[in-house]
């Protein structure tokens, strides 16, 4: 038995497990857990212990917390929309790295999403390959609801659920049958909190969430309850949102973050550009010395805009700027 | 020929998930159709033309909608097959959210939307639960945790079919749904097959053209809701002798 149970404590085996205190109830062992400081290994027998060991097993494999951790994908270029090879033949991008996607519309940036959503196999349009932890992912990362392997941001998108903020991060931590729900809900709520900067409160409406707000809420909830590792961004909009405190929440989650923008600010928050034309990767560049420097001007100027934004709201003439 | 039978709640994006889907085979030049079957009006054969789809059009009428289809489908199948197909699409709306058009040994594809609400899985029954894969649309305008709400609910109601998101507007994920149709069984006929799921029962007097209301003119398959009425009640509207009112659910 590679998990050691009998050696385990009661408590830590229903906090690492929580399942297993409902499956013990359900064999008559319910007491068991009015002992949370003693050893599994005083209650249980070798039978039962064996028999335990394959239920957590079972349970693993369906909520995919039994999967090696995905730690970082890799995209083999294929070839452009004339056919002629794409110019960057290997991509790989790493837990907590952020990745900047650009490049004009109808370039090809939709499909490379795709392409790493479906875990191509050389067998989609562009003839890439993507693998994960180096190795050529199986089929479930295609067609399982558990196991999607990108998660997805948008401006576009809403909430359309009738709940309160409480009541929907519950439902989306049982769908999920999170561990600690309670903890991840508390987590979420102050995180959202303190990127929206307005704050709200449990029992608001998600429906009535600011557009600020309702971005803040879905990159929380993404970054600690969504089982993908890898977070697709489609633009932030500057307003109402610490963008750069979200990006950190995402990779202190251990997220891959991918992101679709043409804002310079966000371009230059990336560790990496990923610059795409003619349905291909053409260039990887990392931000410069220079360009790292001209952030802090830029920002200044971002303040600046925001600050006359502001003055605008309170009714203000804009004679002097 | 392949043949691929597509189901789902009316709006929920059939049309645009099919066509954005043969797009991608008529480029790999295939000669596509659709049958789209409907209740009382359609012009969706008009769009599939306008993208270059071969199209009949069954419109059922008075007929319930599922009956009609299955009393069709092997005059559609042997039509796909002269007009020299390579694949063959029926689309019908699970109208009463009873039915389940799919067949046994035929590709079963059922689209539902993100924007149903998280108990639409749960109502709409058979046609969800016979279906080998499940398309979502709407994705991209609801945030990532009702997607996976939703996903997680669907796969509740039909733990093996395949989870695809297919955004009917841009076509994301229509490609990946093309593979697995071209990947379906070759059908010549389905004369004999079996449906997965039976239709919705019929055959009482209102299927023959009744239209008053009132159990004397109510006959063949019918039957009464429980409504824990007093022992006695008449639905004639006559005078009533009661005996004592029911206290609700102890019946």
């Amino acid at each position: 038995m590679t998990r050691q149970l009998e050696t385990l404590t009661v408590e830590a085996v229903f906090a690492r497990w929580p399942f297993v205190q409902q499956q013990l109830a359900d064999n008559g062992l319910g007491e068991i857990a009015d002992k949370p400081e003693s050893r599994l290994g005083e209650f249980l027998d070798t039978d039962q212990l064996q028999d335990l060991d394959g239920f957590i097993d079972v349970m693993e494999d369906f909520l995919g917390t039994n999967e090696e951790k995905v730690s970082e994908v890799t995209i083999t270029g294929g070839r452009a929309k004339d056919g002629s090879p794409e110019p960057v033949t290997e991509l790989t991008v790493k837990v907590g790295e952020v990745i900047c996607i650009v490049g004009p519309t109808g370039s090809g940036k939709s499909r490379l999403l795709a392409d790493i959503e479906w875990v191509a196999r050389g067998d989609t349009p562009t003839g890439r390959h993507v693998t994960i932890n180096g190795q050529v992912p199986d089929d479930k990362w295609r067609f399982s609801s558990e196991f999607k392997l990108v998660a997805q941001l948008s401006q576009n998108m809403n909430f359309v659920m009738d709940l309160s903020v409480e009541e929907f991060l519950n439902l989306h931590a049982e769908s999920r049958q999170a561990a600690d729900p309670q903890e991840k809900i508390q987590r979420i709520w102050n995180w959202a909190n303190e990127l929206a900067g307005e704050p709200f409160a449990f029992d608001t409406p998600v429906t009535s969430l600011s557009g600020g707000q309702s971005r803040a809420l879905m990159i929380a909830d993404t970054a600690v309850l969504s089982s993908s590792p890898v977070v697709l961004i489609d633009e932030i909009e500057n307003a109402g949102i610490d963008r750069q405190q979200a990006l950190d929440i995402l990779i202190r989650e251990e997220k891959i973050v991918l992101m679709a923008t043409h804002d310079p600010i966000l371009a230059l928050m990336g560790d990496r550009r990923v610059i795409i034309n003619n349905g291909a990767m053409q260039k990887v560049i990392e931000p410069s010395e220079k360009e790292k420097a001209n952030l802090i001007e830029l920002r200044a100027l971002d303040e600046k805009l925001m600050g006359l934004r502001h003055r605008l709201r309170m009714g203000e003439r804009l004679d002097e700027v | 020929m392949r043949f691929v039978t597509v189901s789902g709640p009316p709006s929920s994006g059939k049309t645009a998930v099919i066509i954005k889907t043969l797009e991608h085979l008529q480029k790999a030049g295939q000669k596509v159709g659709v049958v789209k079957f409907d209740c009382l009006f359609t012009d969706d054969d008009e769009l599939y033309r306008k993208n270059g789809i071969a199209v009949r059009k069954g419109l059922a009428g008075a007929l319930c909608p599922d009956h009609y289809f299955v009393s069709n489908v092997e005059e559609c199948v042997q039509w796909g097959l002269l007009e020299g197909l390579d694949v063959l699409v029926s689309e019908s709306a699970g109208l009463c959210n009873r039915c389940s058009p799919h067949i046994r040994e035929v590709l079963a594809i059922c689209v539902i939307d993100n924007l149903s609400g998280t108990g639409t899985p749960k109502k709409i029954g058979p046609m969800l639960k016979a279906a080998d894969v499940v398309v979502i649309t709407k994705g991209d305008i609801v945030s990532q945790a009702e997607r996976e709400v939703f996903a997680a609910r669907v796969n509740m109601v039909n733990t093996k079919a395949r989870l695809l998101h297919v955004n009917g507007i841009t076509g994301q994920g229509s490609f990946e749904l093309s593979t697995l149709w071209t990947g379906a069984e070759e059908t010549v006929t389905v004369e004999g097959k079996k449906l997965r799921f039976s239709m919705p029962a019929a055959l009482c007097s209102y299927c023959l053209g009744e239209t008053r209301i009132g159990s004397d003119y109510q006959m063949g398959n019918v039957r009464k809701m429980d409504l824990d009425m007093p022992t006695g009640f008449k639905t004639d509207g006559g005078p009533q002798e009661l005996g004592p009112m029911n206290t609700g659910g102890e019946s």
